[in-house]
């Protein structure tokens, strides 16, 4: 019996692990003050449905208060996603069940669409549990958009559900970004941890700024042509910073995605803007800039001012900021030993101090950190055998972690869940982004085409909704 | 054809008569031999004079001629000298004893034309972080500004600019292409025309 689904792609590469292996797989979501949810996992492998252990169980859904069944760490819930009824409801149906897989905490079963016909208004809980599921997605398509029932098949019983509105315009970028939601919500009823497929991923491609979906459909342009590079999200999701290349030097801007509206954040002559970046606040916008003697990073409120100098370099290059999650430090790149290694100090530049630790057999280069939104952990790039991968550095005991091991690997972005990361990497011949799972080491590939650089992936894009 | 047009011919066949026999070097033709008919020694001696002054009228042409092109060569070598690149080991920015000579080179031109200026642009190969590349391209033109600017010439008149690797000079992910990539490019942006050459 199939208990993988065709769909989920094995990674033949699994991360190389140096630092001690993380133990917590469902996060205790401490930030939910209720009970998170929880599936017996265990009974998806067994043929016959384990006695569960026996709670009163409210199955209606009530705001705030959830009640769920033990789940398996270490293992992963086989979840179903029957047909979708209703017009549109196939696209609604392959969105489910992608944004399920790429969330990498379920096994989407691919199992046929007689399996549990509803035979007199109940499903076959047996079958379904034969099959491997832990749970079953029951969706369709109703006027103000998509109706749907997560089944907890182990219970017997019906453990959330909730009707999503979509806009009108099936297809459009609006239309999947709320159908994304609607499946980030179903994934944090099965595990206790919402999804990330509302969110989008910047990138560079032929000097243009360009947006895709997280699941690689809908790239869109977002600058005319010229010369653009390293775009950055606004906490909001509703602005970015890039930089625009020109004769005089590099200008630091920042644009409205709704209106398209622009404003020059860096001051006017030639020399060095690059690299914004945004506090998580929103407040602030750090970039490095540089003349003659060096390139050090200034901060200026994201709404206009005076940048102030953060670091102080003394003719040495730093560049690439990442704010932490508490906006209270940051790291960075910089060459003030010699060559590029990765440091952290505080926002107003003091207490600054080698992250990276020297490494005497490679020819060290460490570049292009950026900071988890746990905070825990920081992504970066670093010089290996000639290639470069992308590595994480553990902030609490420096443990180091190598993430990547195929061909070269650069520029890392944390996903807000902090287990995706997107990077740029030429494994295919072409420079292209990739999505790793940090946990399992699941690689996917989300461009396709002409060669692109500089990801950066966005917050959560529906909490405003 | 109408006389008019006759004699034009007649003169064209002259002077390039005239002129095929200057192409051949200026050489003093044997003077005539010597003749006891006195009409005939004084015209000799008469075209003897007029052939050693147009020998010598083709003789400083062609020294003007070879002392301009020679100009012309000089001016093009003036400017091939301040506009030559320099290059730099990998993930470095210091001038080498290579660059140092190309450098020293422009200093005699520069020194000439007090109205030239110039800008660096700072580039470098394609490996490594391609943001920090724009900032270490900057660090390599600021780095040939300094040496110039040591050397006696005006600050106001260096501009510097940095590519990082977005422009380079060879494709190829090989360490020829890299080599030529990193690089300093300079480029005259005023004061190009009527290059004085160096008092050498």
């Amino acid at each position: 019996m199939p208990l993988i689904s065709a769909s989920t792609r094995s990674s033949r590469r699994h991360s190389i692990r140096t630092g001690p292996t993380r133990t917590s797989r469902a996060p205790r979501s401490a930030h939910v003050a209720s009970t998170s949810l929880r599936l017996a996992a265990a009974a998806a492998l067994i043929v016959l449905a384990l006695p569960v252990a026996a709670r009163a169980q409210d199955t209606t859904s009530r705001e705030g208060i959830r009640l769920g069944l033990k789940y398996e760490l270490g293992t992963r819930p086989g979840v179903l996603v029957l047909p979708v009824a209703g017009a549109g409801g196939d696209s609604v149906r392959a969105i489910l069940q992608r944004d399920l897989d790429f969330g990498d905490r379920v096994t989407v079963l691919p199992a046929g669409a007689d399996v549990a016909r509803p035979q007199g208004g109940r499903f076959n809980y047996d079958l379904l549990a034969k099959l491997g599921a832990a749970a079953m997605v029951e969706a369709s398509v109703v006027p103000s958009g998509v109706r749907i029932a997560v089944h907890d098949v182990g219970a017997k019983r019906v453990l959330q559900r909730r009707d999503f509105a979509l806009p009108s315009g099936a297809g459009t970028p609006e239309w999947r970004l709320a159908v994304h939601s609607a499946s980030d919500e179903v994934e944090r009823w099965i595990t206790g941890t919402r999804g990330v497929a509302a969110t989008r991923i910047l990138f560079v491609r032929d000097g243009r700024v360009y947006v895709v979906d997280s699941d690689g459909e809908n790239v869109r342009a977002i600058t005319a042509n010229g010369t653009a590079l390293s775009p950055a999200w606004h906490p909001s999701g509703q602005s970015i910073a890039y930089v625009l290349f020109g004769d005089k030097g590099t200008q630091v801007i920042a644009r409205e995605l709704g209106s398209g509206a622009t404003r020059r954040v860096s001051n006017v002559g030639s020399g060095l803007n690059i690299t914004p970046t945004f506090s998580p606040d929103g407040r602030t916008l750090a970039f490095a800039h540089g003349e003659e003697e060096g390139t050090d990073i200034f901060a200026a409120a994201s709404l206009g001012g005076a940048p102030q100098r953060v670091t102080v370099g003394r003719g040495s290059d730093n560049v690439s900021p990442t704010f932490s999650p508490d906006g209270r430090r940051i790291a960075f790149t910089s060459g003030r030993s010699g060559h590029p290694e990765v440091y952290i100090s505080d926002i107003d530049g003091t207490n600054a101090e080698l992250l990276t630790p020297f490494n005497f057999g490679d020819q060290s280069y460490r570049s292009n950190p950026d900071w988890s939104p746990d905070g825990r952990s920081i992504a970066f790039q670093s010089q290996l055998a000639g290639q470069f991968q992308i590595m994480t550095i553990n902030l609490r005991d420096r443990s180091l972690k190598q993430l990547t091991a195929e061909g070269m690997n650069e520029d890392p972005s944390w996903a807000p869940d902090g287990r995706h990361v997107v990077f740029v990497s030429n494994r295919t011949g072409v420079k292209q982004l990739f999505v790793l799972d940090t946990e399992t080491g699941r690689a996917r590939q989300v461009t396709r085409g002409a060669a692109v650089r500089f990801p950066a992936w966005s917050p959560f894009l529906d909490r405003a909704r | 054809m109408n006389s008019m047009t006759r004699v034009g011919t007649l003169l064209v066949g002259v002077i390039v008569t005239l002129t095929a026999c200057s192409r051949r070097r200026a050489e003093p033709e044997p003077p005539p031999a010597v003749n006891a008919d006195s009409a005939t020694l004084a015209d000799a001696a008469a075209r003897a004079r007029e052939d050693s002054i147009a020998a010598a009228n083709r003789a400083r042409e062609d020294s003007i001629a070879a002392a301009n092109g020679d100009r012309e060569r000089r001016l093009g070598e003036a400017r091939s000298a301040v506009t030559a690149a320099i290059y730099f080991d990998y993930d470095r920015a210091e001038i080498t004893d290579q660059a140092r000579t190309t450098l020293d080179a422009k200093l005699p031109i520069l020194t000439a034309n007090s109205g030239l200026r110039i800008r660096i642009a700072g580039h470098t190969d394609s490996r490594g972080s391609d943001e920090y590349n724009l900032a270490l391209g900057q660090r390599r033109a600021a780095a040939a500004k300094r040496y110039l600017v040591g050397l006696g010439v005006g600050a106001d008149r260096i501009e510097v600019i940095s590519y990082g690797e977005e422009r380079p000079a060879a494709q190829g992910e090989d360490e020829s292409a890299y080599a030529q990539n990193r690089r300093d490019e300079f480029e005259i942006t005023a004061g190009g025309d009527n290059l004085q050459l160096p008092q050498s």
